[in-house]
């Protein structure tokens, strides 16, 4: 090393390195549109809520309807599928949280916490696997909850993961009941 | 090779004015025509030229489909439909479209394991062999969108699994996967997307093939033997000799092809695929295409959480760390002897890969359930300790067999023993092949 590599910075390194950090900052501000335009756009982000009457759905029957894309089911369980879903002890559980957007994040995933209070027989859901996002099968599997054919996810009556390659219980989404006989999701 | 000189004397006043020019002829002559090729090359060494019709096949079907093709979710599978019915040899384009797809995955895994099997990518080619795994990768991501654009039932709930696989990374994993669906599941945008990038990739293909045979020029073929070429006498000239085996392995290459596609057009689709896409309807049994089958059961082999990895990270990281287990081979295998001909261990544990490839394909196919499961673990097991444990190991403890001073030694030696067992230097009668 000659002592003419070591100088202190004068004008002309100011302004290599401001002219540089210019032209990343121009590529970088180029770029961000081209990834931007790949993100939903409105009409996907357009918030839909769905209202489903439910008045004909017997115990031990379900509906499915699409919101936002994906089918959500609504199930009305039999008294023995309650039962089961709330004989499971935690520690049997997978996945320890509850996964419902009407509860705070971290609430356990006891069958109560999957439904909404006083209308313990309903399980409004997300019914897509949370491993590759297929659709599951609703009364069937081990537990007799709901099956995914995919990669042979197994959920029991309240939707929580038991079994197989699924990280996560499926996903309850936002949604009330404004009367007796009609949800309203989203 | 590449130190050899240029030979190309251009014979007309045109010729002359355009080497001083730009020597484009001079280029296609050095390296099509002059170009030195070790002599003992045998038919697995046809199979690059035969991956480069298959990709110039697909390009040209291609880009005659897209004449006739709408990426419109109401229209897609309608006017795949119409190609088939209405369009004047629609039919033929499709099926040669389709099933080129699979026959250039079919000619790409023969050129994987004949490098696997001598050794192509020891140093000098390490390079060549991964710019040879990036070709792979597009390919699989070419024909994964191209299989959603007919937008039936395995084509949306394929891109609904495979995109999935995105959303197991942490913390940005949705985001990504939103990015890549162009919403919160697959739909009219994420077809859009599909087919353009479907259009791009085949020419980001054909620019990497141009790298590819680039490197492969600077550090000449290898060979059956796995020796460098010493002499003259170990190599032929390219044209006619390497030309006309090229030809002749295309031929035979593509008369199979042509069977399926006049045949067998439907022996390698599903059926399912003839259903229009209903994304509130899962198939009873997702699969994917044949050539992806051994990394979906991978992929559905970790069940079970690793430490803080859940299974669903662990599978799609396992399905990716099978492809990057290629990418490493130039480092994993230890061994100084190229060609598994001079390994009799490595020999035995390539076709016990070749097996477990296979194995691994057929679980892919089945049901993810029972004893299965078990297999598929096994098995996955085995296809990483073949890179991870077998290649670095037996490098180190086997001993290979003597191997011959150079290729024209191994050439005359095969050739006497073809012979009748003559001793070493007997002339060979010229009427037997060697």
């Amino acid at each position: 090393m000659s002592a003419t590599d070591i100088h202190d910075p004068n004008r002309r390194d100011f302004l290599y390195i401001a002219t540089g950090m210019a032209g990343v900052v121009g590529a970088g501000a180029l770029a961000w549109p081209f990834i931007d335009q790949m993100q939903p756009d409105a009409s996907t982000l357009a918030l839909a809520s769905v209202e489903v009457d439910v008045s004909s759905l017997q115990p031990g029957s379900s509906l499915v309807v699409k919101w936002r894309g994906k089918p959500v089911v609504v199930r009305n369980r039999t008294d023995k599928e309650m039962k089961d879903g709330a004989a499971v002890s935690l520690n049997d559980l997978k996945d320890p949280i509850a996964r419902n957007a009407n509860l705070p994040a971290d609430a356990p995933a006891t069958d109560a916490n999957r439904t909404t209070p006083g209308k313990e027989a309903w399980m409004v859901m997300v019914q897509v696997c949370t491993h590759l996002g297929c659709i599951p099968l609703g009364q069937e599997g081990d537990f007799g909850g709901w099956f995914c054919p995919c990669h042979g996810s197994v959920y029991d009556t309240a939707g929580r993961i038991r079994k197989g390659p699924a990280p996560e219980n499926m996903a309850i989404p936002v949604f009330k009941f404004i009367s007796d006989t009609k949800i309203l999701i989203g | 090779m590449s130190e050899g000189h240029s030979t190309y004397t251009p014979k007309t006043g045109l010729g002359r004015w355009f080497d001083a020019r730009m020597p484009l002829p001079r280029l296609v002559y050095d390296s099509f025509v002059a170009y030195p090729v070790p002599r003992n090359l045998n038919y697995m060494w046809t199979f690059g030229g035969i991956l480069s019709i298959m990709l110039v096949s697909q390009i040209l079907t291609g880009i005659v489909l897209a004449m006739h093709y709408t990426s419109d979710t109401t229209l897609a599978f309608d006017s795949v439909e119409k190609i088939m019915r209405d369009v004047n040899s629609g039919w033929l384009l499709r099926y040669l479209h389709s099933n080129g797809a699979s026959f250039f995955f079919v000619a790409v895994y023969i050129h994987i394991f004949r490098g696997l099997f001598y050794g192509s990518y020891k140093t000098p080619r390490e390079l060549l062999w991964i710019l040879g795994c990036i070709i792979y990768l597009l390919m699989m991501a070419t024909g994964f969108m191209g299989y959603v654009l007919p937008w039936g039932q395995m084509s949306f709930w394929g891109a609904t699994v495979i995109t999935g696989f995105f959303s197991a990374i942490p913390l940005v994993g949705n985001w990504i996967q939103e990015l890549l669906l162009g919403g919160f599941a697959v739909d009219n945008p994420t077809l859009n997307r599909f087919f353009a990038l479907h259009y791009l990739l085949p020419f980001m293909i054909a620019g990497v093939v141009v790298l590819h045979i680039w490197a492969l020029h600077v550090v000449g073929q290898s060979n059956p033997t796995g020796i460098e070429v010493k002499s003259k006498t170990d190599t032929v000239a390219f044209t006619p000799y390497a030309t006309i085996k090229d030809a002749f392995g295309m031929i035979v290459f593509l008369f199979v092809f042509a069977y399926f596609v006049f045949y067998l057009p439907n022996f390698l689709g599903h059926p399912d695929n003839y259903t229009v896409a209903n994304p509130l309807k899962t198939p009873a049994h997702i699969v994917p295409e044949w050539y992806f089958l051994p990394f979906y059961a991978i992929l559905r082999a970790i069940t079970f959480n690793i430490g803080p990895i859940n299974s669903k990270l662990g599978g799609v990281l396992c399905m990716f760390g099978a492809i990057a287990m290629l990418f490493l081979v130039p480092w994993l295998d230890t061994s100084k002897v190229r060609s598994a001909v001079y390994r009799p261990w490595y020999k035995l544990f390539f076709w016990l890969f070749v097996a477990d490839a296979i194995l691994l394909g057929w679980l892919g196919s089945q049901p993810a359930e029972g004893s299965y499961v078990f297999m598929a673990q096994m098995a996955t097991l085995f296809y990483f300790a073949f890179f991870l444990v077998v290649m670095p190991v037996l490098g180190l403890i086997e001993t290979p067999r003597r191997l011959p001073n150079s290729i024209t030694e191994a050439v005359l030696e095969k050739k006497n023993k073809g012979a009748g067992g003559h001793p070493a230097g007997a002339v060979s009668a010229p009427e037997t092949k060697g």
